[in-house]
């Protein structure tokens, strides 16, 4: 049987399949054994407890939707004692997922779930549906180092930072968060985006605009994903429509050492498992015997720095 | 571990049939596990992956209630009304034909063992979620009343299902005049005045739960409603289907799939 463990910087998983924040909780064993995954990624928390946003907080658009559920917390101190110990009956990493509105409060809140039972912090610099000036850190280089700096200096743990593709300097940002400290990108959030009823003439979403999810974002998303993993030398971890298992694959060969299964676990809740049994199966099939073999596999050779690193289309 | 040690199952069902009922509902039946089917509790739902055509595709699954959940003749019904793009695949399933379920989703109804005595206040396609109480409440030898509203005659369902379960069934439609909560406050009332209202169930209208509310309080008869809203996993993971909710400590958000649909009558607040 192929090996499936992925190293992520000093985190082994057992498989490179993980669930994308938002799009998880633990209720999700009432399906499959959550002991399968390679790690569970819990929803973004604030600090403060927050109530989210108005309804309707998705609609469907196609070969995806569009979700403004924005960051609904019960606060850190809820978090801290009632759900990170119900993670403890499974041996997969927990990844804390945290946002903040200013590099200082994303430093406390860092520490604060720098707990035991926590094996990594996925940081939200790039949700869409929360404004720092109207724009996420992840949106340009200079305010990505300043909360990338400040969460290095609170925590030991691994840091993974999650980029947006609503910014148009991705390898900037990617090299700016390497330089800051982070352990590992996550690469990406959801798209910023709309749709509108023709009959009401009224957004189809309670708060107007929200982030596109699922099969539509996936190109987008992959080549992030590959500009990412070309420019810095931390682990890359794809996240962005991923359904299939040539889905799987494609990230894997783009250079992602993992990848993360959002909106599909909507339609499929028991999707990450059967593509963790495809991908062994093919890796068999093809005689791979471990990940390496395929991750960063991409025959790009011809091509310049100059079109990988380009931000417009050719 | 094999899927059956878990209690929320996709599964590939085939379908029976899938008949007009009248000019707006529909009926669909599918052969499912009777293992499956002794799981369900009147209340619950199902989450359907719709049918994706040449011109429609629906991406997210639509909440169904179960109609009927019989596990002795492997069958699980939905009744359903086509408002848009899902339900509008849905119709055009055919015997033979896969429906691909997740469920049974949801916490369902309470019967309180003091509860002998049943009202069923259901308008337009709240029935199809109150029907299945209608079973569990003649299989522990209790009294049912079904007040069944809709807009006309012909497209009051149920009737004799409920009549054939041993209920006792009042209709009331806007056609005649008689489904208002005006008309309908003296009529409860009788009901009360004769005990026959241990505890009442609602669903479909907002009007009638503010009715049903007014009732519960009046005469400190508790109560429960099956609400609706948007869903895309049904399973508690994605918050968008979130509700408010009056609780003692203030105004809570409660998540339609998880914590409902079935929510006590009196916390419950308007669409
Ligand atoms: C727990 C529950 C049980 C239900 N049981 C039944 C039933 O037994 N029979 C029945 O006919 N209908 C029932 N509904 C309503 C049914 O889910 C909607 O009519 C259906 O989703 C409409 O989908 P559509 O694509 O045809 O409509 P569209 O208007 O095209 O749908 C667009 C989006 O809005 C959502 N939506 C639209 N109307 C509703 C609604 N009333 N409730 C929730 N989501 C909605 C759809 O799911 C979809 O995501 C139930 C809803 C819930 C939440
Ligand atoms: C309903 C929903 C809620 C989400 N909530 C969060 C969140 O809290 N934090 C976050 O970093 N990403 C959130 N995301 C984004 C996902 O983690 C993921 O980046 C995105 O959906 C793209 O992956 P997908 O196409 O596989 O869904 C959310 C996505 C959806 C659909
Ligand atoms: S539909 Fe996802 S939490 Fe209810």
């Amino acid at each position: 049987m192929a090996d499936l463990t992925t190293k992520l910087g000093s985190l082994t998983l057992q498989s490179p399949i993980m669930p994308a924040s938002g799009t998880f909780t633990d209720e999700l064993a009432q399906v499959f054994d959550l002991g399968l995954i390679g790690a569970h990624v819990t929803k973004t928390i604030t600090a403060e407890t927050r109530g989210g946003n108005p309804t309707p907080r998705v609609c469907e658009v196609a070969g995806g939707m569009l979700n403004s559920i924005g960051i609904p917390s019960k606060g850190v101190d809820y978090f801290v004692d009632h759900v990170i110990p119900i993670y403890r009956q499974w041996d997969a990493p927990l990844v804390v997922s945290i946002s903040a509105g200013t590099a200082d409060d994303f430093a406390r809140l860092c520490a604060r779930v720098s707990q035991p039972g926590v094996a990594a912090i996925e940081v939200n610099i790039s949700c869409p549906n929360i404004e720092e000036d109207g724009k996420a850190f992840a949106m340009r280089p200079e305010t990505t180092i300043r909360a990338m700096e400040a969460l290095r200096a609170a925590s030991d743990l691994p840091l993974w930072a999650k980029l947006s593709p609503n910014t148009g300097q991705t390898v900037e940002v990617a090299q700016a968060a390497e330089a800051a400290g982070a352990d590992a990108l996550v690469v990406a959030n959801t798209l910023l985006a709309m749709a509108i009823d023709v009959d009401s003439r009224k957004p189809r979403l309670g708060n107007l605009m929200g982030g596109l999810s699922g099969p539509s974002l996936k190109p987008i998303t992959l080549r992030m994903a590959y500009q990412a993993a070309r420019s810095v030398s931390i682990p890359v971890i794809g996240c962005g429509g991923i359904s299939t298992l040539q889905d799987v694959l494609e990230y894997l060969i783009a250079g992602a050492a993992a990848v993360q299964v959002g909106t599909a676990s909507f339609r499929e809740p028991a999707i990450m498992p059967r593509l963790i049994e495809e991908l062994a199966a093919w890796m068999d099939a093809q005689g791979i015997a471990s990940l390496p073999e395929l991750i960063g596999s991409v025959r790009d050779d011809e091509a310049s720095d100059a079109m990988i690193y380009a931000e417009a289309a050719p | 571990m094999s899927v059956h040690d878990f209690p929320i199952r996709q599964a590939a069902l085939p379908v029976l049939s899938n008949n007009k009922v009248n000019e707006e509902y529909r009926q669909l039946i599918l052969r499912a596990p009777s293992e499956l089917m002794a799981r369900c509790r009147p209340g619950q739902f199902f989450h359907l992956l719709c049918p994706t055509t040449s011109e429609s595709a629906p991406f997210l699954r639509r909440p169904m209630s179960i109609y009927a959940a019989l596990a002795d003749r492997e069958e699980l019904h939905f009744l359903y009304k086509v408002t848009g793009l899902g339900t509008g695949t849905l119709a055009r399933l055919q015997t033979g034909d896969v429906m691909d379920v997740l469920g049974p989703l949801g916490n369902g109804f309470t019967l309180a063992d003091d509860w002998r005595n049943l009202l069923l206040v259901a308008r337009g396609v709240g029935l199809a979620t109150l029907a299945p109480l209608a079973h569990a409440a003649k299989d522990s030898g209790r009294r049912l009343t079904a007040i069944c509203s809709a807009r006309h005659a012909d497209v009051l369902m149920s009737v004799q299902m409920f009549e054939g379960l041993g209920a006792d069934v009042i209709t009331v439609t806007d056609q005649d005049g008689t489904s208002t909560p005006d008309a309908l406050r003296p009529v409860i009332d009788n009901l009360v005045a004769q005990g026959r209202v241990d505890a009442m169930f609602t669903c479909g209208s907002n009007r009638l739960l503010k009715l049903c509310q007014q009732v519960s309080a009046d005469h400190g008869i508790p109560g429960e409603v099956a609400l609706e809203q948007q869903m895309a996993c049904g399973i508690g993971m994605c918050q968008c289907c979130v509700r408010s909710f009056r609780k003692p400590g203030g105004i809570v958000q409660l998540r339609v799939c998880a914590e409902g649909p079935v929510f006590d009558m009196a916390e419950a607040m308007g669409a």
